[in-house]
């Protein structure tokens, strides 16, 4: 009887409502539209990519050292803009400093800032300080012009390179790393509380939602740290390490594991518990958001991804090694999109049905202005463009592979431009 | 001097730079607190919000479904088009198909603009309605309002007698609690770019008058009273006690304190 009054009801007359909606819901687009849908994504990313930087650190897998810095300067990248698709959507982006200054400590979004800012100055920027002091000593001396200028000041006037001070960096930097893990996962945890404590809408308000969005980040972080590095060997012509390449998929195919084993068990948990919302829920996901959902995210994002890797990991040694690079690349794209879909099921697809349970909005994505898909476009751009200059700048033009990386001191440190 | 020295002398400075970020919240916020002592919330000066608890009441069987209190209350609060502070809902429950077994067919809800202007002729013929009627919605003044947990920057707080406020001069317009609140009672203003909702005509209230939508109300299914005050016959006290009231969706643990009688199960 619950579906059939739902979907029956058209009353008010206006298309894209169905049922009844509460009058303060028929509006143009949802409060939150797709810029709140590229916020969580960007700050996934972040979190994903420092996890893969950390198994070097922390866990010592030494086979991925040749995209250890890569993703930190990802996460760098991308933790820059974290905050701009949010302070884009405020009504009062004047007024945003409020919530560092005057935090209502109940608020899961009020931490945000905090979060945000510990993550930035004591984790990532420290850590990569201490990982490239010797090298902005060594370059600075070495480059002239505006990037000796730029290194000379990013080495902080700390120009020690002994031994004893170069076993400090490497210690502080681990410790750092450390401490990063938990970090990195508070800040996407915490990205996945703010949906996950609106008790006010069935689709959101779940316990699960913080582990979900953590799982979906690692995910995320490390397809776009295998598919950013097969780009940039791409770009400058380098062949990419298939050890690490191999190693990366390996990750990202156990990450998925996870992560789909978890989001089912939420879906498989909601339909047999059927709660109040069920009929409601099961109507958007097999109507309004068949295509991100089902499509999107479930078959192209996850499961062929899934079959994929996992075919690769059985049969590694029968596929070509150019073969493999395309599978990789292909499967880390495909669930780059499909987390990119995930997060639009959450964000837009919780507001896509009443809070009365009893009718349904719609949302037509606008092409220009603030709510425009233009302006999340070019924000999911503006890392990547940030992201092209930090490696210029930062990363060695011959990326390091397993055989010219040797930890410490007898490292190799030149400017990234001297060494062509 | 050597340079390791150097180092330590720069860890500190940025100890002490990050020390010095970490303190600077905690001081503005000592310092909204004291100002939040001496916000602004259109009440007058002598008015001391510890000494009312202000509650409404309604009776849905008394419901005509006019529309005034919808537009009085837009006129009072100069509530953008398309937005309500408050709203009538009509419900039309159909009669059971003869040997469905069910005690009720279906459920049709209809709030056209809120119904400001009244409510248009029923789409089913009136010999298929088992019973209809209409329900005024206005926020909840929730015990434990979810609107107000989220808000980021505490510009939305609970009021000591009873009131649901919004300061805007201070509202970041991110709409938490728009997404918070389990009745779609608050929605985001155009105009003033903020959250927006019902203030129980707190510039009305504090200055010992009724709140518009009870003002206008031509068959009394507004109740509006002062628990802290009762009125010699107190109609507010009255009506609890003579009628079984409830509130809307309480299985939410958001505390609700708007008393609602003759309600149906249709009713969320």
């Amino acid at each position: 009887m619950m579906d059939a009054t739902i979907l029956t009801n058209v009353v008010d007359g206006l298309p894209q409502f169905e049922g009844y909606v509460y009058p303060n819901e028929r509006t143009l687009h949802p409060l939150w539209s797709v810029l709140i849908v590229v916020y969580p994504y960007i700050t996934g990313l972040v979190a994903g990519a420092f996890i893969m930087a950390s198994l070097v650190r922390v866990f010592k897998v030494k086979a991925l050292e040749p995209v250890y810095r890569l993703a930190l300067l990802t996460a760098l990248a991308f933790l820059l803009c974290a905050t701009l698709p949010l302070l884009f959507h405020l009504g009062h982006p004047e007024r945003c400093y409020e919530i560092m200054m005057t935090p209502h400590f109940s608020s899961p979004m009020a931490m945000f800032g905090f979060v945000y800012a510990w993550y930035l100055m004591a984790v990532l920027l420290l850590e990569l300080w201490f990982d490239y002091r010797r090298d902005f000593v060594e370059w600075s001396k070495t480059e002239t012009g505006l990037r000796g200028i730029v290194y000379h000041a990013f080495t902080l006037g700390v120009t020690d390179l002994s031994e004893p001070a170069l076993a400090l960096d490497a210690r502080i930097g681990r410790i750092i790393s450390i401490v990063g893990i938990p970090s990195a996962f508070l800040l996407h945890g915490y990205v996945g509380f703010i949906f996950g404590s609106i008790k006010a809408n069935p689709w959101w308000g779940n316990p699960l939602m913080p582990i979900i969005f953590i799982l979906s980040a690692v995910v995320s972080g490390m397809a776009l740290c295998l598919f950013i590095y097969m780009f940039l060997c791409w770009a400058r012509q380098v062949r990419a390490d298939m050890r690490c390449l191999d190693l990366m998929a390996s990750f990202l195919f156990y990450a998925v594991v996870i992560d789909s084993a978890i989001e089912g068990l939420d879906w498989l948990h909601r339909l047999y518990s059927a709660e109040e919302g069920i009929a409601v829920l099961k109507s958007v996901a097999a109507s309004k958001l068949f295509y991100t959902l089902l499509v999107g995210q479930a078959c192209l994002g996850t499961l062929v991804p899934l079959l994929l890797l996992g075919a690769m990991q059985l049969a590694r040694k029968k596929v070509a090694e150019l073969n493999r690079r395309r599978v990789y690349f292909g499967s880390a794209t495909l669930i780059l999109m499909g987390v990119l879909a995930m997060r639009w099921n959450v964000v837009i697809g919780g507001q896509l049905f009443s809070k009365s349970l009893r009718g349904f909005m719609s949302y037509k994505m606008e092409f220009a202005g603030s709510e425009g898909w233009l302006l999340s476009a070019g924000l999911l751009l503006l890392p990547f463009c940030i992201l092209t200059w930090l490696v210029r700048y930062f990363l060695d033009r011959d990326l390091p592979t397993l055989e010219n990386v040797v930890p410490g001191a007898a490292r190799q440190a030149r400017p990234p431009e001297a060494q062509i | 001097m050597s340079e390791s020295i150097t180092r330590r002398g720069v860890l500190k400075n940025l100890a002490a730079i990050v020390g010095g970020i970490l303190a600077l919240p905690a001081a503005r916020t000592c310092k909204a607190a004291v100002q939040k002592g001496l916000a602004s919330s259109h009440a007058p000066a002598g008015y001391d919000p510890f000494k009312h608890k202000w509650l409404m009441a309604l009776d849905v069987d008394r419901c005509i479904g006019c529309g005034l209190c919808v537009e009085a209350c837009c006129e009072e609060n100069e509530v953008p088009e398309g937005h309500f502070r408050t709203w009538i809902e009509r419900y039309v429950v159909t009669k059971p198909k003869a040997g469905s077994g069910e005690t009720r067919g279906e459920t049709m809800v209809d709030s056209p603009e809120g119904g400001k202007k009244g409510f248009p002729e029923l789409l089913v013929p009136k010999e298929e309605v088992l019973k209809s009627f209409f329900v005024p919605k206005l926020c909840n003044l929730c015990e434990k309002s979810p609107c107000t947990q989220v808000c980021p920057v505490g510009a939305t707080f609970d009021a000591p007698d009873g009131a649901v406020l919004i300061d805007k001069s201070y509202c970041i317009g991110c709409g938490f609690c728009v997404q918070a609140c389990p009745y779609g009672c608050r929605f985001f203003n155009p105009v003033t770019r903020t959250a927006d909702k019902c203030t129980l005509c707190y510039h009305r209230i504090t200055r010992g008058l009724k709140p518009a939508c009870v003002e206008i109300c031509p068959s009394q299914a507004r109740i509006f009273g002062d628990l802290k005050n009762p009125v010699p016959d107190d109609p507010l006290q009255k009506f609890i006690s003579a009628n079984k009231v409830e509130t809307l969706k309480q299985y939410l643990g958001t505390g609700p304190r708007v008393a609602y009688a003759g309600l149906d199960e249709e009713v969320r």
